[in-house]
């Protein structure tokens, strides 16, 4: 009892500790390295830096930026990953004739399509919200036709003897048991798609943060730099902080869930 | 007819392996008469699985014809809905849909069928009080014991009110004590709801506790052996397997099943 009370709050201590340990290294590292402060600033410059960054404006007119070119190219990419993931994990045919498309999609380095994109959609933001769309798409893909497929048999035995319409077996059996895979390549998705709007913002335009921290390098503000990699993780928790709260919202019966519920 | 019970005229299952097709149901003939609680017994491989997932028109007889009170299972435009409706049908595995509630899951054939949220709530709480599970209506499938579990598949299996209910060695997967506890509510809901049951099973001990008629199958190709009257008066308690008449039933069977297998 006490062990387990131990083991349960220990981490409340120990990470902490961790983090403080790691930030005083890297101030004592600083301090005592003679290391130039354009190189690398101590964490209290980039605490400060960061603080400036919150109080003006211009750090949370990037920040919508970069969140609306994420949100908008990641509702694509679920949108047509979940459509396509459903028709290609129902239907063999398809799967086959469209195979070679996909992996061919997924092996490309995606990053090298960005110039295309400027060239055909701009400097505006719908070439990123393409390039975010095309990262976050394949996991989300991949992941509702392995959903589709693992329908359990004894399951669709079950709607077959109750002779269920095909739209029923669809609402009521697929959907649901596809909906912990899709969950899962949408919490990798998200995390993808912040990574596509932030490098097409560093290769055209003037908004977001990957533009900023372009325009930070330029200006030699190191501290800054820190500080804005601080944001987009910070950013980042958020999302993954969303996609599992959906998860125990939506499927508070699957085991990922109950797992996490049994140790917390 | 009569009696338009389930009718099995001549049916055959191959299945399909590279080259060659394997028998695993040679012709067979069988009627099950309304009303009775009617056992398949036979070792593994003898194709009683295969029979029951004929007559639930889950797989489709390479040959021969079915007739579901009256009506044929299969026509040329396949599987035959208004047959397919006076059947139940209860599984090795309970396969509850995990994200449902106990009483979302018994309600599901009538969900299906488009029934209203208020006849599918009064329906599946009658079921659930019929199986023994009253209170248990808003807890999730893992919540439950095998055994609880399966009573909720039974139920399911009866909610959409079929003539026949058809069990695949539904209490396989459970512990002696619970099995046998299994059987004599079994009894119970059937002595209730008077519905035609067939009964998969490999335990001599199940088929002889609850059947009417035991059909014997061999197996390579599955075949009927021989079909098995059992009189005892119900409701049949578990006391009865001490029984000289019980005991040599069941020898008799286990002698004739050495010989077969």
């Amino acid at each position: 009892m006490t062990k387990d009370n131990h083991t349960r709050l220990l981490p409340w201590i120990t990470t902490p500790l961790l983090a403080l340990a790691l930030l005083l290294t890297w101030h004592v590292y600083v301090t005592s390295s003679g290391i130039s402060g354009f190189i690398l600033p101590t964490p209290i410059k980039v605490w400060h830096s960061y603080l400036d960054e919150l109080r003006g404006a211009a750090l949370w007119r990037h920040t919508w930026s970069t969140l609306y070119e994420t949100l908008v190219g990641f509702a694509w990419a679920t949108a047509i990953g979940l459509g396509l993931g459903v028709l290609i994990g129902r239907w063999r045919w398809l799967e086959t004739t469209l195979n070679p498309f996909i992996v061919a999609s997924q092996v490309i380095p995606k990053v090298a399509l960005v110039p295309l994109f400027v060239v055909w959609f701009g400097f505006g933001p719908a070439s990123k919200v393409l390039l975010a769309a095309t990262l976050a798409f394949f996991p989300i893909l991949s992941n509702t036709v392995l959903g589709v497929k693992s329908v359990d048999l004894g399951h669709r035995d079950v709607m077959v003897a109750l002779n269920a319409p095909r739209w029923k077996v669809f609402t009521r059996l697929e959907l649901p048991s596809a909906l912990p895979y899709l969950l899962t390549g949408m919490e990798v998705g998200v995390v993808f798609a912040i990574i596509g709007a932030v490098v097409g913002e560093y290769l055209g335009g003037s908004a977001g943060l990957g533009y900023m921290l372009i325009a930070k390098m330029n200006a030699f503000d190191t501290a800054a730099l820190f500080a804005i990699i601080i944001h987009l993780t910070l950013l980042g928790f958020v999302f993954y902080w969303l996609m599992s709260s959906a998860r125990r919202l939506l499927i508070p019966w699957h085991e990922s869930v109950l797992i996490d519920r049994a140790n917390p | 007819m009569a009696d338009p019970g389930i009718r099995l005229h001549d049916v055959v299952k191959n299945y399909d392996a590279p080259g060659h097709s394997v028998p695993a149901l040679a012709a067979t003939s069988l009627d099950v008469r309304q009303g009775e609680m009617l056992v398949l017994l036979g070792p593994s491989g003898c194709g009683k699985t295969t029979l029951l997932r004929m007559v639930g028109g889950l797989i489709r007889p390479s040959e021969g014809w079915i007739e579901v009170a009256g009506l044929p299972l299969w026509t040329t435009s396949g599987r035959n809905q208004e047959a397919v409706r006076k059947l139940g049908i209860v599984f090795q595995e309970p396969n509850l849909f995990p994200w449902l509630t106990v009483e979302d899951n018994v309600a599901l054939p009538l969900e299906i069928q488009g029934a209203n949220r208020n006849a599918r709530t009064a329906r599946a709480r009658e079921l659930l009080n019929l199986v023994g599970l009253a209170g248990f209506e808003h807890r999730r499938p893992r919540e439950l014991s095998g055994g609880m579990r399966q009573r909720a598949a039974i139920a399911r299996a009866l909610a959409g009110d079929p003539q026949f209910l058809l069990l695949d060695e539904p209490f396989g997967a459970l512990d002696a004590m619970t099995r046998e506890q299994m059987n004599i509510e079994l009894q119970r809901i059937w002595m209730e709801t008077r519905q035609t049951v067939v009964l998969v099973t490999h335990s001599i001990h199940e088929a002889v506790f609850l059947a009417d008629r035991i059909v014997l199958l061999s197996p390579r190709p599955g075949r009927i052996d021989r079909v098995i009257d059992i009189n005892a008066p119900r409701p049949r308690a578990a006391e009865i397997e001490a029984s000289a008449e019980f005991q040599s039933t069941v020898l008799g069977l286990r002698q004739r099943l050495g010989t077969i297998a």
